[in-house]
């Protein structure tokens, strides 16, 4: 049976928190755990596949124009060589996050340098690897092939922009204002496991083991590569580590390892080396930003202009979302906000953990902190007085708002201090020491998904579902909802994930995986609960289940009379996505050191508060910021990608020179949870986490940088070759 | 990576000899080799492997230290006497990479490890150190962390190490046993070349050559410094590094050594620097001066020019620093 919801309004608030178990919210460690600490937890190439060939890929050495020959005969020459495959069906980018259908294909049409271009198959990933590194290809390259974002010719993209008022002339007119230019650049997801992939065909069924983020999504991706039926394939991703976007969608080798082993009738790995996941993946596109900000004597905005340019290859959709929550987080009547699309010939852009607001919210809090700083007003009190009642674009209300709880107890947990603030008022031997803070938001969305719940004999809970856990706690968080509605233990709970003979998710991406997938086994749980309310003749709400006993004396195992109960839970987002603006919140504070002589930076403390409704587990979600604030850090500091000016070939695609940060980098951190309720937000009254804690982050550390040093950058991350530049003398 | 055959030598001699063979090389640690095998930029036929010939140990030789040629980076870093009378050896080797790194590094595989620009590390993008004759991509591509300082027309590359920068502070010796038994002595300072017209050479070693140790002379009085400026606060190569011996006599430089790491193709040592600065009393308009001298013939070909600033206020920091008497 089917727990169906479509939410078009709030849900009850006091249902889920009327539970007895006392297990949702807690600190509940990963249930996975320990298989993975003891590495026992299957990535995508280590599934144990009978006898698989190993397939490695081939990427083109010219930046845009045809594949003309490939010599085959050289490499199938080689010890343990198969075969050498340019199949048409090919994929040559990522698929964009929820595309459902085949990215680029023809991998002999080439739009940019270190595109996978071929596989070549051999018994061993070593005799792979030298056959593709040795394979002799022959091109026709294109001439005068556009590169660089600032020359190319801008598309602007009309769903971003909003015209209010008259913004150029509340600039003229305001006390005081700021209009400045911001330049980002671009970063990489750069998670821990590279993208991999075990095909393996029986008869005209297509099994693919793979780390992807949306197997929803994935399975037909791959399906409509290959030109097959959904029914056909069947994807497992049980375990996946790390994706921040860059699984959203099928990759190259996804499809590659597919079709090799059809044509070798053998299972095919085909692995993905750290460059090549550097170089074919997701990109966040660089960003150019303008930034036109004015407000009264009193502090309060009367202009808002952000205006920002992204790029993208040819062909693709995507643009780096930057203006996302400036339409809504401040208000001000007068108002510009557009967006410009450049196409040039670097790798695909797409979406890098929190898309958008990663890059956005950072350039607009830096130039919220120049206006506070010429108004002379503290910078907390100068977000507090500018947040607008409902969204100031469109006349649709918040869910909640918590931006001025996070201000305010964030401000008091750091020890804010709102005196005067001038640039290098305290300096410790080298090092000018200061603090800056940002606001953070990031829009929460939820997407429709399906879960299974079974409730065996014995008085067991299995949930079910092809949603993916990235490492973020998923089958944890799961296993708590589905133990606390039940009335179990999380020992007699299990969850199987990443596997598309499940029902289908949400997928995990945009933040929106947890509130939507534990929302579904909410509803198979609570349609569960009612079937056993009728056994027991009593009302839901009066069950009273904990650790397999009801309310009255009798036990679950007893109520279910050897018999299993079933109920898939099927939640979609109506009304409530389309009548709410509903965002996550939060407020970043940050004391930084800047090296006098070097322009070295580092972050000596860092607090995060943020306000995203339900906390379902304390520690999982306190990961989650944690992460987002060691993001930021990266944004704020170290991580940039660096392309060939000439042919726009990544020229840092590896962990040592692509520089996330170290545990050195990231000192003291410290997370505030304010936990609520958004019974608009999803049926659990969750929000999504995953990405608000770098949607800002890096503006509070550049804030502080301004404060510790007096150089007020125009450019991230703030290296120090830019901090000295910067630097007054 | 292609197929090679794999030996191990048995003494020096043997190990010279066998990689004197053409396509032969060494592995000692293989955390820099074995790297570059993967990525096709090495292609050797036989790896020589030196790692269990008897090089590795630390001992105290009449006229200073002898560090084998296998010692681990982590056994050097530690060793109470480099502790004690060497300090700026251990901080430079704990300023670079990891604690796992380190612990598989050897003190010779750290001397010949190779350059870390990206254009070398990419067999697809011309390099005249790894292709001689194909150009060098870095000039007019991202060379922010390129050489300001010996650069040629041919390469512009940066030796990345920072045990040797310290090395050369202190004038260490590189011991080299050639294949039929003989040996020689190199100082450190001019063990590393500068590109010039045979970029792929990059130190003195010839064919069949290997390192045996390094002898660091009698310990000198003074402060010893290792400053090193990256990007982040650890696994990052050095941006710009100085290691320095400073010491003061009645308020005047006494002593002055001075190596940089980071400038350029070889750990830098500009014996101009000392002879301005010994024999006069720290300021901040002689430690200008003494920029000046370092960075006089600086030129970045690349965008690199941030060095050049960056190196003129790491090196007054230094200075301060080291000149600085207690009060
Ligand atoms: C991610 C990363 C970050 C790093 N960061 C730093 C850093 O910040 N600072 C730094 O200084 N280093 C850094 N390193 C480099 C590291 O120090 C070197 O990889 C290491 O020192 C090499 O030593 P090895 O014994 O492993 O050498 P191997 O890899 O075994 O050999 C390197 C070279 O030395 C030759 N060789 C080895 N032994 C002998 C011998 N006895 N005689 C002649 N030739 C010999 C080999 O033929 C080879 O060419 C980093 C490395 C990595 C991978
Ligand atoms: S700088 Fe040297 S190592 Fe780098 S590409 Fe040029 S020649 Fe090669």
């Amino acid at each position: 049976m089917t727990a169906h919801l479509k939410q078009d309004g709030p849900v009850d608030r006091a249902h889920l928190d009327g539970m007895q178990q006392g297990l949702l919210g807690k600190a509940v460690p990963r249930i996975e755990g320990y298989a993975k600490v003891t590495g026992t937890a299957t990535y995508a190439a280590e599934y144990d596949v009978a006898d698989p060939a190993e397939g490695v890929l081939v990427t083109a050495t010219i930046t845009k124009g045809k594949v003309t020959y490939i010599d085959n005969d050289a490499a199938l020459a080689m010890p343990g060589v198969l075969a050498v495959i340019a199949d048409a069906r090919m994929t040559t980018r990522p698929a964009q996050g929820t595309a459902g259908e085949a990215p680029e294909q023809e991998p002999q049409s080439v739009s940019y340098w270190g595109q996978p271009i071929a596989v070549v198959v051999a018994e061993t990933f070593e005799e792979a690897r030298n056959a593709a590194k040795h394979l002799v290809v022959a091109y026709e390259a294109d001439a005068d092939v556009d590169l660089d974002p600032a020359a190319a010719q801008p598309e602007p993209q009309d769903g971003q922009a909003v015209e209010m008022g008259d913004l150029t002339a509340a600039m003229d007119a305001a006390t005081h204002s700021v209009d400045l230019t911001i330049e980002t650049d671009g970063h990489a997801s750069a998670a821990m496991e590279p993208h991999a992939a075990i095909a393996d065909w029986d008869g005209d069924n297509l099994t693919v083991r793979a780390s992807l983020q949306m197997l929803n999504y994935n399975i037909a991706e791959l399906a409509d590569a290959l030109g097959v039926e959904e029914d056909n394939v069947r994807l497992i991703s049980r375990y996946v580590g790390g994706g921040f976007g860059s699984k959203l969608g099928i990759s190259e080798e996804v499809v590659a390892a597919a079709l090799a082993a059809r044509q070798l009738g053998r299972p095919v790995r085909v692995v993905m080396s750290r460059q090549q996941v550097f170089q074919c993946i997701m990109r966040r596109s660089e960003t150019h930003q303008r930034l036109q900000l004015a407000c009264d004597a009193e502090g309060r905005l009367t202009a808002f202009g952000h205006h920002a340019r992204v790029s993208n290859l040819p062909g693709e959709s995507f643009a780096e979302p930057v203006l996302q929550s400036s339409h809504f987080l401040y208000g001000a009547e007068n108002r510009s906000l557009g967006m410009d699309l450049v196409r040039i010939h670097r790798m695909t852009a797409g979406s890098v953990r929190a898309p958008g607001e990663a890059v956005g919210m950072p350039a607009l809090e830096m130039a919220m902190d120049e206006l506070a700083e010429k108004a002379g007003i503290d910078p907390v009190a100068f977000r507090l007085r500018n947040i607008p009642g409902e969204n100031p674009e469109e006349d649709l209300p918040f869910t909640s708002h918590t931006l001025a709880d996070c201000l305010r107890q964030g401000a008091e947990a750091f020890g804010w201090d709102d005196g005067p603030r001038r640039p290098r008022m305290r300096r410790e031997g080298d090092w000018w020491i200061g603090t800056g803070m940002a606001s953070a938001a990031r829009v929460h969305n939820v997407s429709e998904a399906k879960a299974r719940v079974r409730l065996t004999a014995e008085g067991r809970a299995v949930v079910q579902t092809d949603m993916t856990d990235l490492g973020t706690g998923t089958y944890t968080i799961l296993a708590q909802i589905a133990g606390e509605m039940l009335g179990l233990p999380i020992d007699r709970v299990t969850v199987e994930l990443g596997d598309t003979n499940h029902p289908r998710g949400p997928g995990s991406g945009g933040s929106w995986g947890a509130a939507s997938i534990g929302s579904a086994v909410y509803l198979a749980c609570k349609a569960l609960r009612e079937e056993i309310a009728r056994r027991a003749n009593t009302g839901e709400a009066e069950l009273g289940l904990k650790d397999g006993a009801v309310a009255g004396g009798r036990t679950l195992v007893d109520l279910l009379g050897g018999e299993a109960l079933e109920e898939v839970g099927h939640y979609e987002p109506g009304d409530n996505q389309d009548a709410w603006t509903a965002s996550g919140f939060g407020a970043f504070f940050a004391q930084v050191r800047v090296n006098h002589w070097t322009g070295e930076a580092r972050v000596d403390r860092m607090l995060g508060a943020f306000g995203f409704g339900r906390v379902l587990n304390e520690k999982t979600a306190r990961s989650q910021c944690l992460g987002g604030i060691t993001w930021s850090i990266g944004a704020a500091l170290t991580e940039a990608l660096h392309f060939d000016p000439r042919d726009g070939h990544l020229a840092n695609p590896d962990l040592a020179e692509y520089h996330v940060p170290v545990h050195r980098d990231v000192q003291d951190v410290e997370v505030l949870m304010l936990e609520e309720r958004d019974p608009l937000a999803s049926a659990i009254q969750a929000k999504g986490i995953g990405e608000l804690g770098m949607c800002g982050g890096a503006g509070a550390i550049a804030n502080a940088v301004y404060n510790a040093c007096g150089a007020r950058l125009r450019e991230l991350p703030m290296t120090p070759d830019r901090i000295l530049a910067a630097l007054p003398e | 990576m292609r197929p090679f055959d794999y030996i191990r030598a048995t003494d020096p001699t043997d190990a010279a000899e066998r990689t004197s063979a053409p396509g032969a090389m060494a592995i000692a640690g293989g955390t820099n080799l074995i790297d570059l095998m993967k990525l096709q930029v090495e292609t050797p036929d036989t790896l020589v492997d030196v790692g269990r010939l008897d090089m590795g140990s630390i001992e105290e030789a009449g006229d200073g230290l002898r560090i084998g040629a296998l010692v681990t980076n982590t056994a050097t870093a530690v060793h109470p006497k480099v502790r004690a009378d060497y300090p700026v050896l251990a901080r430079a080797i704990l300023a670079g990479a990891t604690q796992q790194l380190r612990n598989k590094a050897t003190t010779a595989g750290n001397l010949c490890q190779r350059t870390r620009c990206t254009y070398f590390t990419n067999i697809d993008q011309p390099c005249n150190k790894r292709a001689p004759g194909s150009g060098c991509g870095a000039m007019g591509g991202v060379a922010r962390l390129h050489a300001i300082l010996g650069t040629s027309d041919q390469c512009i590359a940066t030796y990345p190490g920072d045990m040797a920068v310290a090395m050369a502070a202190l004038d260490a010796h590189v011991h080299i046993q050639g294949g039929r038994g003989g040996d020689r002595q190199v100082p450190v300072r001019e063990f590393h070349r500068l590109p010039g017209e045979t970029p792929w050479q990059d130190n003195v070693l010839e064919s069949g050559e290997i390192i045996t140790a390094v002898t660091l002379p009698l310990p000198v009085k003074g402060k010893q410094i290792y400053r090193k400026v990256r990007e982040r606060s650890s696994y990052a190569f050095a941006l710009v590094s100085i290691a320095a011996i400073v010491a003061m006599d009645g308020g005047r430089i006494a002593r002055a050594d001075l190596a940089f790491g980071g400038l350029a193709h070889k750990p830098w040592h500009d014996p101009r620097l000392a002879d301005l600065l010994v024999g006069e009393a720290p300021s901040p308009a002689l430690f200008e001066k003494a920029a000046d001298v370092l960075l006089d013939e600086a030129d970045a070909r690349g965008g690199s020019e941030f060095k050049i600033p960056l190196a003129r206020r790491t090196l007054t920091a230094v200075l301060t620093e080291a000149t600085e008497t207690r009060t």
